[in-house]
Protein backbone atom coordinates (compact mmCIF):
# COMPACT_ATOMS: atom_id res chain seq x y z
CA UNK A 1 0.00 0.00 0.00
CA UNK A 2 2.64 2.71 1.34
CA UNK A 3 4.58 1.38 -2.32
CA UNK A 4 1.73 2.18 -3.87
CA UNK A 5 1.23 5.84 -2.63
CA UNK A 6 4.98 6.36 -2.94
CA UNK A 7 4.80 5.57 -6.50
CA UNK A 8 1.72 7.39 -7.53
CA UNK A 9 2.65 10.36 -5.34
CA UNK A 10 6.54 10.43 -7.52
CA UNK A 11 4.87 10.32 -10.96
CA UNK A 12 2.41 13.13 -9.82
CA UNK A 13 5.83 15.18 -8.27
CA UNK A 14 7.95 14.50 -10.90
CA UNK A 15 4.49 15.58 -13.31
CA UNK A 16 4.32 18.65 -12.01
CA UNK A 17 7.71 19.66 -12.27
CA UNK A 18 8.20 19.20 -15.52
CA UNK A 19 5.15 21.30 -16.06
CA UNK A 20 7.05 24.02 -13.66
CA UNK A 21 9.46 23.65 -16.20
CA UNK A 22 7.47 23.99 -19.59
CA UNK A 23 5.12 26.35 -18.90
CA UNK A 24 5.00 29.46 -20.71
CA UNK A 25 2.54 31.04 -18.45
CA UNK A 26 4.21 32.12 -15.13
CA UNK A 27 0.94 31.71 -13.32
CA UNK A 28 0.54 28.59 -14.47
CA UNK A 29 4.13 27.43 -13.76
CA UNK A 30 3.84 29.12 -9.81
CA UNK A 31 0.62 26.69 -9.61
CA UNK A 32 2.57 23.42 -11.12
CA UNK A 33 5.11 24.38 -8.38
CA UNK A 34 2.33 23.92 -5.30
CA UNK A 35 1.06 20.77 -6.48
CA UNK A 36 4.97 19.67 -6.96
CA UNK A 37 5.59 21.00 -3.07
CA UNK A 38 2.30 19.11 -1.87
CA UNK A 39 3.97 16.09 -3.80
CA UNK A 40 7.05 16.43 -1.39
CA UNK A 41 5.20 16.89 1.62
CA UNK A 42 3.21 13.44 0.92
CA UNK A 43 6.64 12.24 0.60
CA UNK A 44 7.75 13.80 4.01
CA UNK A 45 4.16 12.24 5.52
CA UNK A 46 5.41 8.85 4.05
CA UNK A 47 8.88 8.98 5.85
CA UNK A 48 7.14 9.75 9.40
CA UNK A 49 8.74 13.42 9.28
CA UNK A 50 4.77 14.98 9.58
CA UNK A 51 5.73 17.99 11.54
CA UNK A 52 8.26 18.89 8.01
CA UNK A 53 5.54 18.22 5.81
CA UNK A 54 3.57 20.21 7.56
CA UNK A 55 5.98 22.83 7.41
CA UNK A 56 6.48 22.29 3.98
CA UNK A 57 2.81 23.13 3.48
CA UNK A 58 2.67 25.92 5.06
CA UNK A 59 6.03 27.36 4.29
CA UNK A 60 6.26 27.15 0.49
CA UNK A 61 3.13 26.76 -0.56
CA UNK A 62 1.47 29.04 1.45
CA UNK A 63 3.80 31.98 2.34
CA UNK A 64 6.98 31.40 -1.00
CA UNK A 65 4.32 30.43 -3.61
CA UNK A 66 1.81 33.08 -2.66
CA UNK A 67 4.69 35.57 -2.97
CA UNK A 68 5.63 34.29 -6.30
CA UNK A 69 1.91 34.97 -7.69
CA UNK A 70 1.98 38.26 -5.85
CA UNK A 71 5.24 39.09 -7.53
CA UNK A 72 3.71 37.92 -11.32
CA UNK A 73 0.89 39.63 -10.97
CA UNK A 74 2.87 42.63 -10.00
CA UNK A 75 5.21 42.91 -12.55
CA UNK A 76 2.81 41.82 -15.31
CA UNK A 77 4.92 39.59 -17.41
CA UNK A 78 2.28 38.29 -19.64
CA UNK A 79 4.49 39.60 -22.49
CA UNK A 80 6.86 36.87 -23.08
CA UNK A 81 4.37 33.92 -23.00
CA UNK A 82 4.57 33.52 -26.92
CA UNK A 83 8.01 33.29 -27.69
CA UNK A 84 9.55 30.27 -28.28
CA UNK A 85 12.48 28.57 -26.73
CA UNK A 86 15.97 29.24 -28.74
CA UNK A 87 17.67 26.53 -30.27
CA UNK A 88 21.09 27.44 -29.35
CA UNK A 89 19.38 27.71 -25.27
CA UNK A 90 17.59 24.32 -25.72
CA UNK A 91 20.66 22.49 -26.80
CA UNK A 92 22.79 24.09 -24.46
CA UNK A 93 20.28 23.05 -21.66
CA UNK A 94 20.02 19.51 -23.02
CA UNK A 95 24.14 19.22 -22.73
CA UNK A 96 24.06 20.75 -19.09
CA UNK A 97 21.37 18.38 -18.11
CA UNK A 98 23.03 15.35 -19.59
CA UNK A 99 26.92 16.51 -17.75
CA UNK A 100 24.84 16.59 -14.69
CA UNK A 101 22.73 13.22 -15.48
CA UNK A 102 26.05 11.35 -16.07
CA UNK A 103 27.65 12.95 -13.53
CA UNK A 104 24.92 11.53 -10.70
CA UNK A 105 24.74 8.51 -12.58
CA UNK A 106 28.53 7.85 -12.08
CA UNK A 107 28.04 8.14 -8.58
CA UNK A 108 25.21 5.92 -8.35
CA UNK A 109 27.81 3.91 -10.19
CA UNK A 110 30.59 3.50 -8.25
CA UNK A 111 29.66 5.15 -4.88
CA UNK A 112 27.16 1.92 -4.01
CA UNK A 113 26.12 1.75 -0.49
CA UNK A 114 27.15 -1.64 1.32
CA UNK A 115 24.11 -1.80 2.31
CA UNK A 116 20.90 -0.15 1.80
CA UNK A 117 20.01 0.56 5.82
CA UNK A 118 16.75 -0.86 7.28
CA UNK A 119 14.23 1.63 7.93
CA UNK A 120 14.40 2.03 11.85
CA UNK A 121 12.23 -0.39 13.47
CA UNK A 122 9.93 0.51 16.13
CA UNK A 123 9.47 4.64 17.26
CA UNK A 124 10.32 6.18 14.07
CA UNK A 125 12.16 9.55 15.30
CA UNK A 126 10.96 11.95 12.81
CA UNK A 127 7.47 11.09 13.89
CA UNK A 128 7.95 12.54 17.94
CA UNK A 129 7.46 16.42 18.19
CA UNK A 130 9.29 16.23 21.79
CA UNK A 131 12.73 14.68 20.01
CA UNK A 132 12.26 17.63 17.24
CA UNK A 133 12.49 20.36 20.40
CA UNK A 134 14.97 18.50 22.58
CA UNK A 135 17.30 18.73 19.31
CA UNK A 136 16.59 22.13 18.49
CA UNK A 137 16.76 23.72 22.31
CA UNK A 138 20.32 21.81 22.83
CA UNK A 139 22.83 20.84 20.10
CA UNK A 140 21.31 22.88 17.46
CA UNK A 141 20.75 26.27 19.74
CA UNK A 142 23.60 28.34 18.42
CA UNK A 143 21.94 27.88 14.35
CA UNK A 144 18.47 28.07 15.32
CA UNK A 145 19.44 31.77 17.22
CA UNK A 146 21.40 32.18 13.96
CA UNK A 147 18.21 31.78 11.83
CA UNK A 148 16.55 34.69 13.78
CA UNK A 149 19.07 36.95 13.46
CA UNK A 150 19.17 36.32 9.60
CA UNK A 151 15.19 36.54 9.15
CA UNK A 152 15.18 39.82 11.02
CA UNK A 153 18.30 40.97 8.42
CA UNK A 154 16.35 39.48 5.63
CA UNK A 155 13.32 41.49 6.31
CA UNK A 156 15.30 45.08 7.18
CA UNK A 157 17.22 43.90 3.42
CA UNK A 158 13.46 43.83 1.75
CA UNK A 159 12.67 47.03 3.32
CA UNK A 160 15.68 48.75 1.93
CA UNK A 161 15.44 47.57 -1.33
CA UNK A 162 11.60 47.95 -1.55
CA UNK A 163 11.46 50.96 -0.23
CA UNK A 164 12.03 54.33 -2.87
CA UNK A 165 14.05 56.40 -0.93
CA UNK A 166 13.31 60.26 -1.53
CA UNK A 167 15.33 63.29 -1.11
CA UNK A 168 18.52 61.04 -0.17
CA UNK A 169 20.61 62.71 -3.11
CA UNK A 170 21.96 65.55 -0.79
CA UNK A 171 23.49 62.55 1.75
CA UNK A 172 25.05 61.13 -0.25
CA UNK B 1 9.95 -2.40 -0.49
CA UNK B 2 10.54 1.52 -1.04
CA UNK B 3 13.98 1.76 0.15
CA UNK B 4 16.85 4.46 0.35
CA UNK B 5 17.57 4.08 -3.45
CA UNK B 6 14.53 4.93 -4.58
CA UNK B 7 14.37 8.50 -2.83
CA UNK B 8 17.48 9.28 -3.60
CA UNK B 9 16.75 8.64 -7.26
CA UNK B 10 13.62 10.60 -6.87
CA UNK B 11 15.55 13.49 -5.13
CA UNK B 12 18.25 13.33 -8.31
CA UNK B 13 15.39 13.79 -10.75
CA UNK B 14 13.70 16.24 -9.43
CA UNK B 15 16.65 18.04 -9.25
CA UNK B 16 17.71 17.57 -12.22
CA UNK B 17 14.56 18.99 -13.68
CA UNK B 18 14.74 22.03 -11.71
CA UNK B 19 18.70 22.44 -13.19
CA UNK B 20 17.27 22.19 -16.77
CA UNK B 21 14.36 24.39 -15.74
CA UNK B 22 17.58 27.13 -14.87
CA UNK B 23 19.25 26.32 -18.00
CA UNK B 24 16.22 26.52 -20.23
CA UNK B 25 14.12 29.13 -18.84
CA UNK B 26 14.56 33.08 -19.80
CA UNK B 27 12.24 34.47 -17.22
CA UNK B 28 13.67 35.28 -14.39
CA UNK B 29 10.95 34.52 -11.51
CA UNK B 30 10.79 30.96 -13.54
CA UNK B 31 14.64 30.47 -13.36
CA UNK B 32 13.74 31.27 -9.04
CA UNK B 33 10.97 28.95 -9.08
CA UNK B 34 13.17 26.07 -10.60
CA UNK B 35 15.64 27.20 -7.66
CA UNK B 36 13.26 26.06 -5.13
CA UNK B 37 12.80 22.79 -6.80
CA UNK B 38 15.76 21.79 -6.58
CA UNK B 39 16.81 23.15 -3.00
CA UNK B 40 13.21 21.13 -2.44
CA UNK B 41 15.07 18.26 -3.73
CA UNK B 42 17.85 18.16 -1.78
CA UNK B 43 15.82 18.27 1.14
CA UNK B 44 13.79 14.94 0.02
CA UNK B 45 16.89 13.33 0.03
CA UNK B 46 18.54 14.49 3.53
CA UNK B 47 15.12 13.47 5.27
CA UNK B 48 15.34 9.91 3.51
CA UNK B 49 18.52 9.68 5.04
CA UNK B 50 17.82 10.33 8.42
CA UNK B 51 14.71 8.09 8.39
CA UNK B 52 16.46 5.54 6.85
CA UNK B 53 19.33 5.66 9.34
CA UNK B 54 17.00 6.38 12.69
CA UNK B 55 19.05 9.65 13.31
CA UNK B 56 16.99 13.48 13.17
CA UNK B 57 19.74 15.67 12.08
CA UNK B 58 18.93 15.45 8.37
CA UNK B 59 15.14 16.66 9.68
CA UNK B 60 16.54 19.58 11.83
CA UNK B 61 19.06 20.70 8.70
CA UNK B 62 15.58 20.97 6.72
CA UNK B 63 14.40 22.93 9.17
CA UNK B 64 17.31 25.48 8.75
CA UNK B 65 16.77 25.43 4.80
CA UNK B 66 13.20 25.68 5.03
CA UNK B 67 14.03 29.15 7.24
CA UNK B 68 16.65 30.14 4.34
CA UNK B 69 14.92 29.56 1.79
CA UNK B 70 11.75 31.88 3.03
CA UNK B 71 14.04 34.36 3.49
CA UNK B 72 16.17 34.24 0.38
CA UNK B 73 12.82 34.20 -1.68
CA UNK B 74 11.53 37.05 -0.02
CA UNK B 75 14.71 38.98 -0.52
CA UNK B 76 15.52 37.67 -4.18
CA UNK B 77 11.74 38.40 -5.31
CA UNK B 78 12.87 42.51 -3.95
CA UNK B 79 16.02 42.44 -5.95
CA UNK B 80 13.98 41.36 -9.13
CA UNK B 81 10.92 43.96 -8.17
CA UNK B 82 14.07 46.52 -7.78
CA UNK B 83 15.60 45.26 -11.11
CA UNK B 84 12.24 45.88 -13.08
CA UNK B 85 11.40 48.99 -11.73
CA UNK B 86 14.89 50.46 -13.25
CA UNK B 87 14.85 48.29 -16.91
CA UNK B 88 10.92 47.73 -17.15
CA UNK B 89 11.87 43.68 -17.91
CA UNK B 90 12.89 40.43 -16.24
CA UNK B 91 13.85 38.47 -18.98
CA UNK B 92 17.28 37.51 -18.40
CA UNK B 93 18.24 37.98 -22.20
CA UNK B 94 17.78 41.60 -21.88
CA UNK B 95 19.74 41.87 -19.17
CA UNK B 96 22.84 41.89 -20.97
CA UNK B 97 23.99 45.68 -19.95
CA UNK B 98 27.64 44.11 -19.04
CA UNK B 99 27.81 42.56 -22.49
CA UNK B 100 29.75 45.86 -24.21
Amino acid sequence: MADLLFYITAAFTVFCALGVVFNRNAVNAALCLLLSLVGVAVLFALLNAYLLAVLLVLVYAGAVVALFLFIIMLLDVRADQKRPFKLVSLIASVAGLALMVGGIAMILRRGQLTASPAPAAAAPVGSVLKSYAELLFTTYLLPVEIIGFLLLIAMLGVIVLCKKFEGLEDVK
Amino acid sequence: MIGLNDYLGLSALLFAIGFFGVLLRKNTLVIYMCLELMLVAATLALVAFSRFNGILDGDIFVFFILTVAAAEVAVGLAIIVALYRRRQTVQVDELNSLKN
